[in-house]
Formats: C-alpha cells, structure tokens, sequence
C-alpha cells in the first residue's frame, strides 16, 4: 500500500496515527489457537439446524452427520464413528469459521458500547425561539434528564470535560470534542455551529468550550448504535453476489445429491450396494463444502477491513458496489491536491527586483490569515531569508483585512521619512490581491498596471495556477505593480501510479473542483486523472452522477457538505466524511472515521478483494472434486470392478482408508483456508484478464492438485491405525 | 492410405468445409433474424396463422407461443400416427399403439427422434412426408427461434423483456434457411444415389432365385432435413448405415457436413447479433475444441479398440459398414452425439467400451459441441454464463456478460437449466434399472447393460435420439418414460433460457472496460472449456464409473 494515500488531510487526523494500526486493527494478527478456542461456545451454538438452515451446503452435512450418527450407533464401528465425527467436524469448522469472523467485530462492539454508557444530559427547557434572544452565554435555562430520553430536536448544552448526550448538530458555539472513542483518533476535533463541522457524535467527549446540540437522532438509534450493530454484525444482510453465489453452490449441491441419490441403485444392478455412510461421505465431499463453510466468514471479515480502516459501510451492498465501480468522483481539493494552494514563486516586473517584491509580498500578506497568505510568508522566508516580521517592526501599521467587497488584503505602513499622519503623505500602502481587483485599485490612483504584470497573469492563470498581483503606493503618487505571486496547486504524491492502476482496473477518475476549466485541465494533467468537471456546482455533480449511470456505469464519490448529500445518496458508493454534516453522513452508505477523501480507493479495492475470495475459493472446492472422486470411487467399487483400481492414482492403502482420508481432507482443508478468508485473497490492481489467469493458476489448477498430495498425507496418517489401514 | 491417414484425411476436408461453410451461412442467418421486411409467402402463413409478425413478444409470451405450436404439433403428430392406417399412403403400416404413438409424436416435436419402431415397417410414406419430414422442419427453427431470442435478449438494452417474434422467427427459419438448403441438399443426395419416390416395396427375384424386397420412399428430402435440422430420424430403421440413405462414402461425408452446419454457423449469427464477431468466434472455438476432442478419442478408441488381436480380425468392424470402414464409423458417431443429431450409420452398441462411452459423454456436455440447432448455442451460452460467474468473481466485479449483469436471478435460471437435463438423466436410468420393466430390455448384462440404459435416458434427455441398440425399447414402460424424458429435457431448459433472455432484454447494457473479463480471449475459452468438462464429469462420473469406464478397464 502506498503511504502517502494514508497520509490524512482532514483537519482531525494526526498523520502518525494513520500511518499505524490502530490498536483496534491489532485483530489483524495471524489466526491463533487461542482465537479458535476462543470463539468455540459460540461455533457450538451455531450447529443449531434453524440457523444453519441459511447455508444449503452446511445444512446438508449437517443431515448427514445427524444420518451416520444414528446409523454408526446402530451398528458401531472404527470406520463409521471417524466418519460420523470427521462429518461433524465439518460442520463444526464452518461454524468455528463464521465464530471467529464475528469475534473480532465482537470485541469492537464492546468498547463502543462502553461509550454508550447512560449519561445525563442538560437539556434546555426552553424552545429554539428562546435561544435566539440569548447572548448565547451561561444563562440557558436547563433540567437533568438521562440520555436515553431525549428527543428529536431537543436542545442540549455540553460543556468541557462533559459526554455529548446524543448525536445531533451544533447551533451555537464551537468546541475541541474528543473523538477517540469512535474513531481511535486521539487528537481532539473542531466542531462549531454552522457550516461543515456542525455534526457531533453522542457519546464523543468535549474538552473545551460550550456548545449547545440540537439532537438529530433519537435514542437507540444513534451513528454508535449502529456502529455496533455492524461490526457485530447482528444486522449482517445477505448481499447480492454472495445470494448469487448461495445459489448456485445450492444447486450443484442438488446436483450432487441427485448424482449420490441415483448411485445406490446403480451399485445394486452393478452386484456392490453401498453403505449409506459412504454414500453420506461421498456426498459431503463432492458438495462445495470449502467454500459453503467459508461463505459467511469471508462476507463478514470484508466488513471487518473496511472496520480496520476506519470506514463504517452501512450496508453490504455498499461494499459490493464498490468492488464495481467505474467511475471515481474525486474532489479536486484535499483529495488530489493538499488543503490549498500554495505559494510557488514570485515574479517581479521589469525594474523592480526579487527582494523588493518579496518583501512587499511578506507585508501583504502579514493581515492574511487563509493558508494561501501564509504560504507567502513560508515562501519568502524560504527562499528570500525574509523572516517574519515582529509585531514591534510595524508600529502604526493598519492591517487590511482580506473581503469580499475589496478582494485585496494588505497593510499600510507609516513611513519612518517623511510621516504625515493627517494628509497620508508618505505612507505606504501595499495590496495584494486578484488580477482584476489590484488592476482597478491600481487604476483608481490613476496608475497603471503595465503590459508586463497582464503577460506574467496570463501566463500563469494558462498554466492553471492563480496569480495575485501585489501593488505598491507610496504617499499620493500612482500605485504600480512591483509583481506577481504564482499560487499553485499541489498535487499530493504518488496519485499518479494510483490513478494509473485504477486505469488498469477499469476505474475512470473524475476530478471535481469549482476551478475554471483551464485550471482544472492543467491540475488534472499533473495528477494524472481521465476527466475534469470544472467550475463544479452541487448540481453539476449530480447530473454528472446521473449521466454516469443512465450509461450503465456505477459512481463513487466522497463528501462532507450539505451540498453534498443529494450526490452523496445519489451515487452507488456515497463515502461521506465524519468530520462532515449530519445530512451527508446520512446520505451515503459509508462513513469515513478518519475523513480521508483518498480512502475511496482503498474501498474499492476491498469491495474487489472480497469478490476475489469468494471466486477463489469456489474455484478451488469445485476442482477439488477431481481428486475425491478418483479416491471413492475405485474404493466403493473395486470389489465388484477390481479394475477400477487403477483409477486408485494416489495408490491409497485400503477402500475405508481412502473414503476416511477424503473425508479428512474436506474438512482440514475448510480450518487451512480461515485465515485466507479472513484475510481476503492477495489482491493487485491488475488488468481483468491478467488477475483471472494468476487466480485460475492459484486456485484452479492449485485447487485440482492439493487434494491429491493431501489426501495422500492423510492416507498415510490414518493407514496406520489398525481396522482401517 | 492407411486408416488413420483416412481418419486425418476426412477430418481435415470436414474441417475445411465447415469452415468455407459457416461464413456466408452465419452472416445469412442474422440477416434473416435482423431484416424489417417479409416475403410474400410469409405474409400468407401469418394470415394463415392470424399471427402480426412485428408484435415485439415479451419472453413469456414469446414462450407460450413456442409451448402452445409444439403442443399442436404433438397433438397433430400423435393423430397422424394414431390413424395413418385410415389414410393415403400409407403402405399397409398398421396404426401405432397408444404409449408408441406418445413417444414418436414427442420425439419428434422435440427434435430428438428417438426411434423404437423400425421406419420400413412403422410408418407409411404420408406418415412420413406430413408427420416425421414436416416435424424435422418445424423443430429445427423452433430451436433456432429460441436462441434468437436468447441472442435478441443479449443484444437489446431496457427493452423491457421483449425478445422478438416467435411467429416470424419460426416462419423465417423454415422459410428463408431450412426450406431452400434442404431442396438443394436433396437434389445433390439424389445424384449420389439416394432414392426418391413414393412406391411401396418392391419384390424382386434375384440372380440366385430367392426373393427380395426392395424398399422405395421419399428418402432424399427426408435425409437432407434429417441432417441440416440435427434430427436424425431415419427413413429406415438402419438409418445413415443403410445404403438408400448414405449409399457412399462421399455422401457420408457430406451428411457429416450438414450435420454440423447450422450449429457451427450460428456462433457467427450470434456474433454479428451482439456486434461482437470475436464473441461468436470464441464460442465456435471451444465448441470446434470439443468436438474436435470427441472425433479424436472415439476415433483412436474404435481404431486401437479391442486389442491388438482382435482389431487385426478385425473385430472392431462389428455394427459398421465396410463401405465407411472404422474411421468414417467414428468421425460419424462423434459428430451425430455432439450434435444431438441422432443419425447413425453405425450399431453404436458395437462401438468399442471407451468409443461408446465417449459417445455417451459427448450427449451428456448438454449437446453444445456444437449441439442441436439452435439448442446447442443456447446450451453453450448458459454454461458460458456459468464460466463467467466464476471468473467474474475471480476478477473483482460482479460478473456480467456482454454488459448484463450475472445477479442472483440469472444464476438462478442458469442453475435450473445445469440442473434439470442430469436430473432428468439419472432419475429415469434409476427408475429404470431399479425396477423389473427397465431391466427386462437390458440385453446384454453387466456394465454393458447398464450402458445401454444410460444411453437410452441420456439420448432422449438431450434431445439426441440415437440409441445403442440392445436395449428393447418398444415397451409402454420406455416408450412412456422416454417420452417424458424427452418433453422435459426440451422444454424445461427452452423455458429457462427463455426467461433468462427475458432478463437479460430488461437490463440495460453496461459499457465495457478494462476492468471487464474479456469473454473472447483464449483463456476465458479455455475456462469455458474446463467447467463444461468438470461440471458434466463431476455430475455423470460415478455411472460412468460403472458403466462404461469399468467396461473399458476390464
């Protein structure tokens, strides 16, 4: 996996806890016995046939196992009582398989729940109405009531050190909230009233401040309500491949049986009636067993990497989808490229020099809170040595603030010759600012801007790069331009070997920004994605969305905004951002913990994993067949057909040796294949035709030969004891 | 030229025509299907039959016309045979009895022609020409009209389940494809030396005295549809052996040809139907693969058969004719069980243990090598849906092929389709070995018995129709029981495919990309391959076991 993906660009996340496993994802560690043992009491109740009913496979040996129970007590011996327990260690396996897929899910659930923990809330007893008279401060009117009680649209107050009652959006104020108990994220968030850090999360802990939260969901069914229920999964639905997959393993199951079934008289013709043990044993291990056991574990722990990530998906759908997905709708910014444009280089105008105009850039800058400006400020100390300048160097300075009215920042500065306070002769005042807004200003001092200053704008606005123009006004003469800023933005690394292995996949990448078309353009070359939606409103996006699947092709995307949400539900995978609205977490089917936009395509990549797997494995159980039946059938038959022996290939010791070691041999192989499936299959992105013939290799033709070298082993084992070998 | 250079020799020339064949035949074919306009003799039958030819058919009404025409066509059929005695022509056949005149009728109309009478004695020449040639006609195009519809299904996008029109279709077929071939296949097979008349027999005194009779009948147009619309019911009960239906070597070659035109030809019409030619080509190549596989391992079975000794008396020769000699035999009754034809032109009773079994094998693939007309293509395609399930899986994706998604209720017709044929197979030789009436007809004990049996249950399941002779099948118990052998095995699986086109015609297209399995290459071909053979062999191994393996061990 690539590091840099993992590098988190939201506001909340500390890059070196992404970097590492969280404790939780500690779970990731090979199968151990004690695992096994672990998750045994629970392996045991799930024998029960209601239960067992929803895995055809499991359920059919299940009934044989009962079968040979009743016939080996009946008429005891070694060879029908290993039979009978090796049938019901098959089963078992499965169980134990699904037991210890949920064990880890279990584990998390409980730490969830300790969160959930009943706190008392300070609801405020009067209406919304009352609160918009207030000053917002100390005097609220509040009752004490539990946390299970409240209601939607309850007002709630929350101070420092105090639980968050329930989920719900900030009105009023903002706050460091503590969010370790759901994201594993020590380092604290910012939640505040308005805009796109409005939503909290019930049970999260304030450290700082007063907020007061309008409760959005009610009790029982909060975001950690069903975060438990998920990684529990309790509410674990069938998806839709692997209904598909059900079916089909359900058929070829009653083809077998009927081929099992119609066995017996054909033996009776044929002078050989078989036992109905053996026929049971033939049966459960030409019977897709390996992956019929694996089936739900392998459902299960898919959810569980998502889990590890920090990635919540509401649904198994989702994470299918995921694994299909044709188009990738990137946001351009904190996606692609890092948070926000950046100061790249300084370009002077003819006449002036570098220094002068870093300088005046730095002074510019100085009432420039947005990272922009202050990438100025890194920019020439860096290149320029200018270090920032103490609050002491500029006595008297007016600081311009940055508006939208003006669209210029600056400060005027007194100066030290010739100061005149009263008429403003001899101050300085430095702009800076957008192309068109410095232009005018510039203009209105009856100054002119040059033709130098309009070639170095256009050639940096064609390259996709934002100029600001600084200008400089000495007392009442014309203001000039002394040069140019050339933001950019920066293109986070090793995108482009991402997007290029999502190409080979089949993925296109979109980029969606609100840039205009020539910046976007340039950006999208940098970074190496298929498309651009430029100058994107929420609308477009949508329509976009829209297009997208009217042509048949499914779309993910990540959000946070409010804007967001009505794309969000749109698309086929919808990965809204904890940090974001309630509406958008809403809206999508999965919930990013960790807000990192880039994780979308580590989900599609799981979504894939988890189809592979199920591939896989029914690849390999029905290959597996070829070498059961060349170890039954000659020993069912070859009293009656001595030359059915040389079928024998494996040269196995004896008939009842044979039937037991293939028995065996079914059902180690489900306990060998746990971890495989917990773990999902190796996964590269790779061309489709490219990934079949590796598997097909692996797990096809790996699948034919196994059983012959297993059963072989086996057979040896087992030829030792006396009665059977 | 020694035999196995005559076996090469014939394969390659087969090869070589089929080749020269399937081009302008295939691209004819979507022609026919795809073209807006109606000939006038087409206009009339569907005033006849009351019938509007541009109805777009939705898949289940689609399916009851084809239930409701092959009920007719069975009632007709039966009628026919129930009183040919009272008609024209009929040469002094006698009224078959009712259990016969079920089976016959349906065999038929199912485009199996199992045959448990002998045609001299059985059917008159009305009986015949109205009954037997006009069912060959007729249940040809309704295979082929049932993948049209399968292939309309792929092709079309949000089209509701509207998968064309079974009436045009089937008129169509008959009309612009099986009616002009056959006129001109029959023509050439009369100037090869097969007869065409409508004399009873003729008694002869030949050169030693004695008396023989020969036997007269409209042959030559009978055995052009016989082997164009894979039917196989002979004119005599010898069939393709006897030398009024395959009197040279030449013609037996050219039947092997028409045999396999049309179902190698549509893989082509499927190709330029979905706009994807490598997709036809694919489907030919595995289909050509396996049959390919098939004349080889039947081929060598019957030349090194029965051992050295033997084969130098030339035991192996047994139920052949020497005017075809051992390789013709083989590469024949290949091509006719991969084809669900049924003709034979020799005893397959007397094929060696391992020839007959690779016979036996080759119907129970499901007849897709390349199969029946038009069942054979449908046949294929589903398993193709099977394959691409699992390598879909395997690459990441929901399966889809051609741009429609594999979801659960597509898997689930597919699987029925996988499921009902073998069932029906091995329910009916259970039912039969298991009870005194099936065991009665078994003629020769052992492995070779239960063979015999398989082969019966096997060949009507699949809609073949040839038989291994042995076994005596003019029993109410067989003709009952194979006759619902055979009405099942056609229509359960015709109904599902045709819900699966259903289907397939709703969903919309998804555009293809990278991250698509490409169904045309050489390794979805050769998986394609891989789960034809293992999910038959898994299904059928153990009686297989049984019969014929432990026969050719031993």
């Amino acid at each position: 996996m690539n590091p840099t993906l993992l590098d988190p660009t939201g506001p909340s996340v500390d890059p070196e806890t992404a970097a590492h496993p969280r404790p939780r994802a500690a779970g990731r560690q090979a199968l151990g016995a004690r695992q096994l043992v672990a998750a045994l009491p629970a392996a045991l109740r799930k024998l029960d046939p209601r239960d067992l009913v929803g895995s055809p496979v499991m359920f059919v040996v299940e009934v044989g196992a009962a079968a040979c129970t009743v016939l080996s007590i009946a008429h005891p011996s070694l060879f029908a009582v290993s039979i009978t327990l090796w049938l019901w260690a098959t089963v078992l396996f499965a169980t134990l398989a699904e037991s210890v897929a949920e064990s880890r899910g279990k584990a998390q659930a409980a730490g969830l729940r300790a969160s959930q923990a009943q706190t008392t809330a300070r609801r405020v007893v009067a209406p919304q109405d009352v609160l918009a008279h207030t000053t917002g401060r100390g005097d609220l009117l509040t009752t004490e009531v539990s946390s299970s009680s409240l209601q939607v649209g309850d007002l709630v107050v929350v101070e420092a050190g105090e639980t968050i009652p329930g989920d719900g959006d900030v009105i009023e104020g903002i706050a460091s909230v503590d969010e370790s108990a759901i994201t594993g994220e020590s380092a604290p968030v910012i939640r505040e009233s308005g805009g796109d850090r409005s939503a909290v999360t019930g049970g999260t802990v304030v450290l700082s401040d007063r907020i007061v939260v309008r409760i959005t969901a009610p009790a029982g069914h909060t975001f950690v309500d069903r975060m438990i229920a998920l990684v529990e999964g309790s509410e674990r639905q069938k998806t839709p491949n692997e209904i598909a997959l059900n079916v089909l393993l359900a058929s070829l199951t009653i083809i077998f049986l009927l081929a099992v079934a119609t066995l017996q008289p054909f033996a009776i013709y044929s002078g050989s009636r078989q036992s109905l043990i053996v026929l049971v044993a033939l049966l459960v291990c030409l019977i897709p067993t390996t992956i019929g056991a694996l089936l739900s574990a392998i459902g299960i722990a898919g959810m569980d990497r998502l889990v590890q990530r920090n990635v919540l998906a509401m649904s198994g759908r989702a994470v299918e989808a995921a694994g299909d997905v044709d188009v990738l709708l990137l946001d351009k910014t904190g996606t692609i490229t890092l948070g926000n444009r950046q100061a790249a280089e300084l370009i002077p105008v003819e006449g002036v020099d570098a220094e002068e105009l870093a300088d005046a850039a730095q002074l510019s800058s100085m009432a420039d809170e947005t990272p922009e400006g202050r990438s100025v400020l890194v920019l020439v100390k860096e290149q320029f040595g200018l270090r920032a300048r103490e609050s002491g160097d500029l006595v008297g300075a007016e600081l311009v603030q940055f508006t939208a009215r003006t669209r210029m920042s600056g400060l005027d500065l007194p100066d030290p010759v010739g100061f005149d306070g009263a008429s403003g002769e001899g101050v300085r005042h430095i702009r800076k600012g957008a192309a068109a807004a410095v232009t005018a200003w510039v203009h209105s001092t009856g100054g002119h801007t040059g033709p130098d200053a309009a070639r170095i704008v256009d050639a940096i606005s064609s390259s996709g790069g934002t100029p600001l123009v600084v200008a400089e006004r000495r007392g009442s003469e014309p203001a000039r331009v002394l040069g140019v800023i050339h933001l950019k933005d920066v293109v986070k690394q090793g995108l482009r070997e991402r997007f290029a292995e999502l190409r080979a996949m089949g993925i296109r990448t979109v980029m969606v920004t609100g840039d205009n078309a020539v910046t976007a353009r340039a950006i999208a070359a940098e970074a190496g994605v298929d498309d651009v939606l430029a100058e994107a409103t929420p609308e477009d996006k949508l329509a976009l969305i829209r297009r997208e699947q009217a042509g048949g092709r499914l779309v993910a995307m990540a959000g946070d905004g409010t804007n967001d949400a009505p794309a969000l539900a749109q698309a086929d995978v919808g990965v809204a951002m904890n940090t974001g609205t309630t509406a958008a977490k809403e809206a999508g089917n999965m919930v990013d913990l960790d807000s990192n936009p880039t994780k979308l395509i580590e989900i599609v990549q799981i979504g894939k994993q988890l189809l592979i797997t199920r591939g896989a494995l029914t690849t390999f159980s029905i290959a597996n067949d070829v070498a059961k039946y060349f170890a039954i059938l000659p020993a069912m038959f070859v009293l009656v057909f001595p030359q059915l022996s040389v079928l024998n290939v494996m040269r196995l010791s004896s008939p009842q040796s044979a039937i037991l070691s293939a028995v065996i041999f079914n059902a180690l192989i489900i306990i060998a294949l746990i971890p495989l499936s917990l773990r999902g299959v190796r996964y590269r992105p790779a061309a489709a035709s490219v990934m079949l013939r590796y598997n097909l290799l692996v797990y096809g033709l790996g699948g034919l030969i196994a059983p012959f070298i297993g059963i072989k082993v086996i057979d040896l084992i087992v030829s030792l004891f006396p009665g059977i070998g | 030229m020694s035999t196995p250079w005559i076996a090469v020799a014939q394969i390659l020339v087969l090869v070589v025509a089929l080749a020269a064949v399937h081009v302008p035949l295939g691209g004819y074919m979507a022609r026919v299907f795809t073209s807006a306009r109606h000939l006038r003799v087409e206009r009339a039958g569907y005033r006849a039959l009351r019938v509007d030819p541009d109805a777009d058919q939705r898949w289940s009404t689609y399916l009851m016309s084809v239930l409701g025409f092959s009920m007719v066509s069975v009632l007709f059929l039966y009628g026919l045979e129930r009183l040919q005695n009272h008609l024209p022509l009929s040469i002094g056949a006698p009224a078959m009895d009712p259990a016969g005149a079920w089976n016959t009728a349906v065999s038929f109309v199912t485009n199996t022609d199992w045959q448990w009478y002998s045609g001299e004695t059985a059917a008159g020449h009305l009986l015949q020409m109205a009954g037997f040639a006009v069912q060959n006609f007729l249940s040809a195009a309704v295979g082929i009209a049932v993948v049209v519809a399968l292939i309309r299904g792929l092709a079309r996008s949000g089209a509701d389940g509207r998968v064309g029109n079974f009436w045009s279709d089937l008129v169509r077929t008959v009309v612009r494809i099986l009616l002009p071939l056959s006129v001109v296949v029959a023509v050439v097979l009369i100037a090869m030396g097969v007869i065409q008349n409508l004399s009873a027999h003729t008694e002869l005194t030949t050169l030693a005295g004695g008396t023989q009779h020969v036997l007269g009948g409209p042959v030559a147009s009978q055995e052009a549809i016989k082997e164009i619309g894979t039917n196989g019911g002979g004119f005599f009960n010898a069939n393709s052996a006897h030398p009024f239906e395959n009197p040279t070597p030449l013609s037996n070659l050219l039947e092997i040809v028409l045999l396999l035109a049309i179902p190698f030809s549509l893989p082509r019409t499927f190709g330029i139907m979905v706009g994807d030619r490598r997709q036809g080509w694919a489907i030919a190549g595995v289909m050509g693969t396996l049959w390919a596989g098939a004349v080889g391992l039947l081929t060598w079975a019957e030349l090194a058969g029965p051992g050295v000794v033997p084969a130098a008396a030339g035991a192996a020769m047994e139920g052949k004719e020497t005017r075809f000699g051992t390789a013709a035999s083989a590469l024949f009754a290949a091509s006719t069980t991969s084809t669900s034809t049924g003709a034979v032109n020799s005893m397959h009773d007397s094929l060696t243990a391992a020839g007959g079994g690779v016979a036996i094998f080759n119907m129970q693939l499901g007849e897709i090598s390349p199969g029946g007309t038009g069942s054979g293509l449908y046949g294929m395609l589903v398993l193709v849906i099977v394959a691409v399930f699992i390598a879909g899986l395997m690459v990441g994706r929901t399966p889809e092929y051609l741009g429609k998604k594999i979801g659960r209720r597509e898997i689930t017709l597919v699987a029925l389709y996988v499921l009902a044929t073998p069932a029906i197979v091995l329910t009916g030789t259970a039912v039969a070995i298991a009870t005194h009436a099936g065991q009665a007809g078994i003629l020769n004990p052992g492995s070779h018995g239960l063979s015999e049996v398989l082969y019966a249950f096997t060949s009507a399941a699949n809609n073949n129709g040839s038989a291994f002779a042995g076994l005596t099948v003019s029993t109410p118990f067989y003709n009952t029981l194979l006759g619902l052998a055979m009405l099942l095995g056609r229509f359960v699986p015709m109904a599902l495919v045709l819900a699966l086109a259903g289907r397939f015609a709703t969903q919309r297209t998804v555009p293809p990309s990278a991250g698509t399995l490409p169904t045309h290459r050489p390794l979805f071909a050769g998986l394609l391959i891989a789960v034809a053979l293992v999910v038959v062999g898994l299904t059928y191994i153990p009686v297989l076991a049984l019969g014929p393996i432990a026969e050719a061990l031993s």
